[in-house]
């Protein structure tokens, strides 16, 4: 019989994120499937009041962690609660979020228990009263799904894939876990955030909004129009509240010197060496739709282009519907229309 | 820091991503069609790794480069004449399988022998770079489990930025959720770095640079020492295709008035 755990770090406000939240449906449904049930492992400042905040999900036992050092995303003491956090429960297989903070963390545990980790999950399901997961490989180009011997087994969900859980808190059933004394030799400093104004990146948005390196190469005139583009870009994802992406031509630009769009970042890439965002809908610009770029469109659901090109990547069966027509006086007119 | 950073970057081979992958069953498991045809690439993250490397070492004297490498050396051979040439290092080769369908934690065992059998290594000077993921298995778990089994307990991944302080320390900005960033700083190595893109540019081909690698990497390919990795304990229930072409509307010769009214609705819903 597997002994299923839910693994979680409380945020800054000391509560569970979406992430978590989702990664909890999915032990559930797992120890569902299983006919077993599961407890949870919490750690973070005060993961006692966080448990409280969750306890009607059905958790047999809530492991927690608590202290000012897990405060904190810090791989040393994160790895160390983690590691104790299994340990105490015995668990065989540990369900969590791939969030940044267990994606750092989490296979060095499991290193340390002498388990394995599969990461980045897009389905997870009990058959034949056996765990199998479902992740991607070569880069969202095929998809394996697997079961394994070894234990433990982490697990992490990648967001989406299963819905948050709506728990009524109550009085959960806490043991307090104590971590040896970790030494690290490493200080979080800070968050560097954009203000809500300034931020583009948007992941619950309803819709993606990608650039590519069009946008700044030279049109019909024969100049390039920089500003007029970054000012139809960001007038864009201001009004309809998209989250910016960009093509890694776009973002690689800036690294070389030439003139780019001021707001963008290597984190706004999608695809290839960046991210493979879940928004509903994206709308594709001045970008050829190659395959390195669309694999990060995964996905995507609905799917819209505009270039200039009829016969570029998009045509081949990458979008839903391709406007061949120039995005400046698309964009122009639809951030007009849009108000 | 006056006697520099010993640097050692884990970089595998992936197929080259314009290439049409499909995967077949194997003996030893599931692998790529024609996968020993396919045209490989330095695997995109850890060439950015390669690149920090290159340029950190270039700011702090003393330090040197190791690019440890795990794959087939026929392969290694021919993705090695066009790294060559981007920046100094030395390279370290493990013989043995590349695919996606290789467990990280072996592939890690392999990389974590060959750094530690590499003459000279000063662990207390050690930065190990990385990818914070890959293009074949893309687990994003190798690094940790290298750092591990090496007993640094200083990691940090999705790495955009490094700077050394004067007493030697790192402040190293990781990719967090929501856009954001957080900056930590570390006393000094040794250090894991799982680096995203970071922030520079590729290099331009250096051709005295490849030749002075080159000097180096044939010795090194002919005297890599095979490693065993593979996917032991796992049970691979299936790998497919997933759908992916869509039956595509081409809008042409539409004014742009007609494309941004059709744009805007949609949005709308």
């Amino acid at each position: 019989m597997e002994k299923i755990l839910f693994l979680a770090h409380t945020e800054a406000d000391g509560s569970l994120s979406q992430a978590g939240l989702e990664a909890l449906t999915a032990a559930k449904t797992l120890a569902q499937g299983l006919g077993a049930g599961f407890d949870a492992a919490l750690f973070g400042a005060d993961a006692a009041a966080a448990a409280n905040a969750v306890a009607g999900c059905g958790a047999g036992t809530f492991f927690c962690v608590s202290g000012q050092a897990f405060a904190q995303a810090r791989y040393a003491t994160d790895a160390a609660a983690i590691t104790t956090l299994c340990q105490a429960a015995e668990a065989t297989i540990v369900v969590c979020a791939d969030d940044s903070r267990l994606s750092r963390a989490v296979p060095g545990a499991a290193h340390r228990l002498g388990g394995r980790a599969d990461t980045h999950v897009t389905a997870l399901a009990a058959k034949d009263g056996a765990a199998f997961v479902q992740r991607w490989h070569y880069r969202q180009r095929m998809y394996a799904e697997v079961t394994r011997v070894q234990r433990p087994w982490f697990v992490t969900v990648s967001g989406g894939v299963f819905p948050a859980s709506d728990v009524a808190p109550g009085q959960a059933a806490v043991q307090a876990v104590t971590v040896a004394d970790v030494a690290t030799r490493t200080t979080v400093k800070e968050i560097l955030a954009p203000s809500a104004d300034e931020q583009t990146i948007r992941p619950d948005a309803a819709l993606l909004f990608v650039a590519g390196a069009g946008w700044t190469k030279k049109q019909a005139d024969g100049q390039p129009h920089t500003p007029e583009a970054a000012e139809l870009i960001l007038g864009f994802t201001t009004k309809a509240q998209a989250s910016l992406g960009s093509s890694k031509s776009l973002v690689d630009m800036g690294g070389e010197g030439q003139a780019v769009l001021p707001f963008l970042t290597h984190l706004h890439q999608v695809g290839q060496t960046g991210a493979t965002p879940r928004h509903p809908k994206g709308l594709a610009t001045c970008c050829h739709g190659e395959e390195p770029h669309v694999v990060g469109w995964r996905f995507i659901g609905e799917r819209r282009a505009v270039n200039l090109d009829a016969g570029c990547g998009w045509a081949q069966g990458k979008c839903d519907v391709l406007y061949v027509a120039d995005a400046f006086a698309v964009m122009r007119l639809v951030n007009a229309m849009i108000g | 820091m006056s006697t520099g950073f010993h640097i050692v970057v884990c970089g595998g081979i992936v197929p080259d991503p314009l290439q049409t992958l499909e995967p077949v069953s194997t003996p030893a498991g599931p692998g790529l069609k024609n996968e020993m045809m396919l045209p490989a690439i330095l695997d995109p993250w850890a060439s950015h790794a390669l690149f920090e490397a290159a340029h950190l070492a270039k700011g702090a004297p003393g330090s040197k480069v190791w690019l440890v490498s795990l794959g087939p050396k026929a392969k290694l051979q021919q993705v090695m004449m066009s790294v060559a040439q981007k920046a100094p290092f030395e390279l370290v080769v493990c013989d043995g399988p590349a695919g996606g369908f290789t467990e990280s934690a072996e592939a890690a065992e392999a990389l974590a022998a060959a750094i530690e059998a590499i003459p000279g290594i000063d662990k207390t000077r050690l930065l190990l770079f990385g990818g914070w993921q890959s293009a074949s298995r893309g687990a994003g778990t190798t690094m940790q489990l290298v750092g591990e089994r090496l007993g640094v307990t200083e990691q940090f991944q999705g790495v955009d930025r490094l700077t050394v302080g004067a007493d030697g320390s790192l402040t190293i900005m990781e990719r967090v959720e929501g856009g954001a960033y957080q900056v930590s700083v570390c006393q000094g190595a040794p250090a894991v770095l799982g680096w995203a893109t970071g922030e520079l540019p590729e290099p331009p081909n250096n051709p005295q640079v490849g030749m002075q690698n080159m000097r180096f990497i044939m010795p090194a390919l002919q005297k890599a020492k095979p490693a065993k990795v593979g996917a032991d304990g796992v049970t691979f229930a299936a790998v497919e295709l997933p759908k992916q072409r869509r039956e595509t509307r081409i809008v042409k010769d539409t004014p742009a008035e007609d494309i941004a009214r059709e744009i805007v609705a949609w949005i709308r819903g």
